[in-house]
């Protein structure tokens, strides 16, 4: 299992959870796992079979852009991280 | 009992001397990033330091040598030159130096009268007045601040984007630190809503315009720092006017994404660094974007999320202390691209969690095919940046 952080604006797609696992051994499987699991959030991140281009995916701490993308293998122990951009500063 | 003379021969006998060219060579090889460059430390008066240094020396004065010298060089092993007017003091201090354990401490000959008689650079520091040494006493003992890293303060010139949460508390901490130049930019006027996080504002200023209401405040906090107050929202027409007026670091605490991609592509243009942070309810990030160096804000997030999943603060709320964390790491990455010391947030976004007190960081790298900062830039003058978040929020940017 692998711990996947969820970003505020989309906990309400996890039914509130900062944190949830899912699994799979490569970054495109935890994702499918965790649509499956999380219909509504698979619907806000995925996008035409790949992931939404607002939201940054991290594993380890890097973008998985800059690794093998969606094929990135998954270690144990690594966390994922779904991040979209947050404008609030101002306000 | 011995004379000054015999005092003077027999410390001489003690320690180890450079000649000034050696010690200049040292110097210059330090300037090429050798790690294991000499302190230079200056032991002569405040007066004589201020006529002129060498760059980049730490001043002590020779009364004050013992008790500060641990504070300032806590490593005993690194190596000294310690420098006086013509080397006798330095020739005490360096025994004195090496009394208190520090073991690779050498005088300079010759001192700094023959530096300067062979030709070799100095330089001369700006003074601080005697009402500034006091103000700015806590960053003068800093080494990495000290009197030039002040002066480079008093000489800055900052660009913050919003007098809001974020702005806040970086626009005071800026301007206590004594950042001479404070441009604000911020079209609202001050609402009671605002007063739970937007500490630059008061109660007595409800109504009045943020940016004249932050310009109170500070220039009452410091009477060195000049605000420049821009009552306006930063658009596509007055960008090149506002961020074009000459500033060194901007520090982004926009409210909206429009705003976001438009400061950003300024700065890649006008090769401004960017101390960026964002809030959220118990959550913030920060980072800096440095043109040419590191990601810009299109590198890290290339379109904007759908505004469904980027509800603003006045939708979804914020923890009032959260600006107040996240401001201050910006004014603290400002302070340290001004200064030029230590490491930047560039190539990093810090993830602060209040709720759970954890910051966790991730990487961002350049990206070679970004559209404004990327090998091929197709992006190359401003656009209609409100329009552009639209499109991206319905998913049709690519």
């Amino acid at each position: 299992m692998t711990a996947v952080r969820i970003p505020p604006t989309l906990r309400g797609e996890v039914g509130g959870e900062r944190q949830v696992e899912a699994e799979g051994a490569t970054v495109r499987e935890l994702l499918d796992d965790l649509a499956a699991k999380y219909p509504a959030l698979g619907a806000q991140v995925l996008e035409n079979g790949g992931v939404a281009p607002f939201v940054n995916v991290y594993l380890g701490g890097e973008d998985v852009r800059t690794l093998d993308g969606l094929e990135t293998a998954v270690a144990p122990g690594q966390t994922l991280i779904l991040l979209p951009a947050m404008a609030g500063g101002s306000c | 009992m011995p004379t000054y003379r015999e005092l003077l021969a027999q410390t001489k006998a003690e320690i180890d001397e450079v000649g000034t060219p050696d010690a200049r060579e040292r110097l210059l090889a330090g300037e090429h990033g050798n790690p294991d460059a000499p302190l230079f430390l200056d032991i002569r008066e405040l007066d004589e330091w201020q006529e002129g240094h060498i760059a980049g020396a730490l001043h002590i004065p020779r009364g004050n040598l013992e008790s500060r010298v641990e504070g300032l060089v806590p490593d005993r092993d690194r190596e000294i030159f310690v420098y006086c007017a013509v080397g006798s003091r330095s020739a005490f201090g360096a025994k004195a130096l090496a009394d208190l354990g520090y073991t690779d401490v050498v005088s300079m000959a010759g001192g700094f009268t023959e530096w300067k008689r062979n030709g070799y650079e100095f330089t001369t520091p700006k003074t601080l007045t005697p009402a500034q040494r006091s103000r700015y006493s806590r960053h003068l003992l800093i080494p990495e601040v000290g009197a030039e890293g002040q002066q480079k303060l008093l000489s800055a010139r900052v660009l913050l984007i919003g007098a809001g949460g974020l702005g806040s508390p970086a626009s005071l901490y800026l301007a206590a630190a004594g950042v001479g130049t404070l441009g604000i930019v911020d079209a609202d006027v001050v609402d009671d809503s605002n007063l739970q996080r937007q500490i630059v504002h008061s109660t007595e200023r409800l109504g009045e315009a943020k940016v004249l209401s932050a310009k109170r405040t500070i220039e009452a906090l410091n009477p060195d720092v000049t605000v420049i107050p821009y009552e306006e929202r930063l658009t596509s027409d007055n960008v090149e006017r506002i961020v074009g007026a000459g500033w060194d670091v901007i520090v982004d605490g926009a409210d909206n994404f429009p705003t976001r991609y438009l400061v950003n592509d300024a700065s890649v243009w006008h090769d401004i660094p960017v101390v960026h942070g964002s809030i959220y309810r118990f959550e913030g990030q920060v980072t800096v974007f440095a043109p040419g160096v590191g990601p810009c804000y299109r590198c890290l997030f290339p379109s904007p999320p759908p505004p469904e999943m980027a509800p603003s603060c006045a939708e979804g709320g914020v923890l009032g202390v959260l600006p107040g964390i996240v401001g201050s790491l910006q004014a603290s990455e400002a302070l340290k691209l001004i200064l030029g010391v230590g490491e930047s947030l560039s190539g990093r976004l810090l993830l602060f969690d209040a709720l759970h007190t954890t910051f966790d960081e991730v990487s961002v790298k350049r990206d070679p095919a970004c559209p404004v900062c990327g090998e091929h830039p197709t992006i190359t003058e401003y656009i209609d940046y409100v329009e552009f978040c639209n499109l991206a929020g319905r998913g049709v940017a690519s």
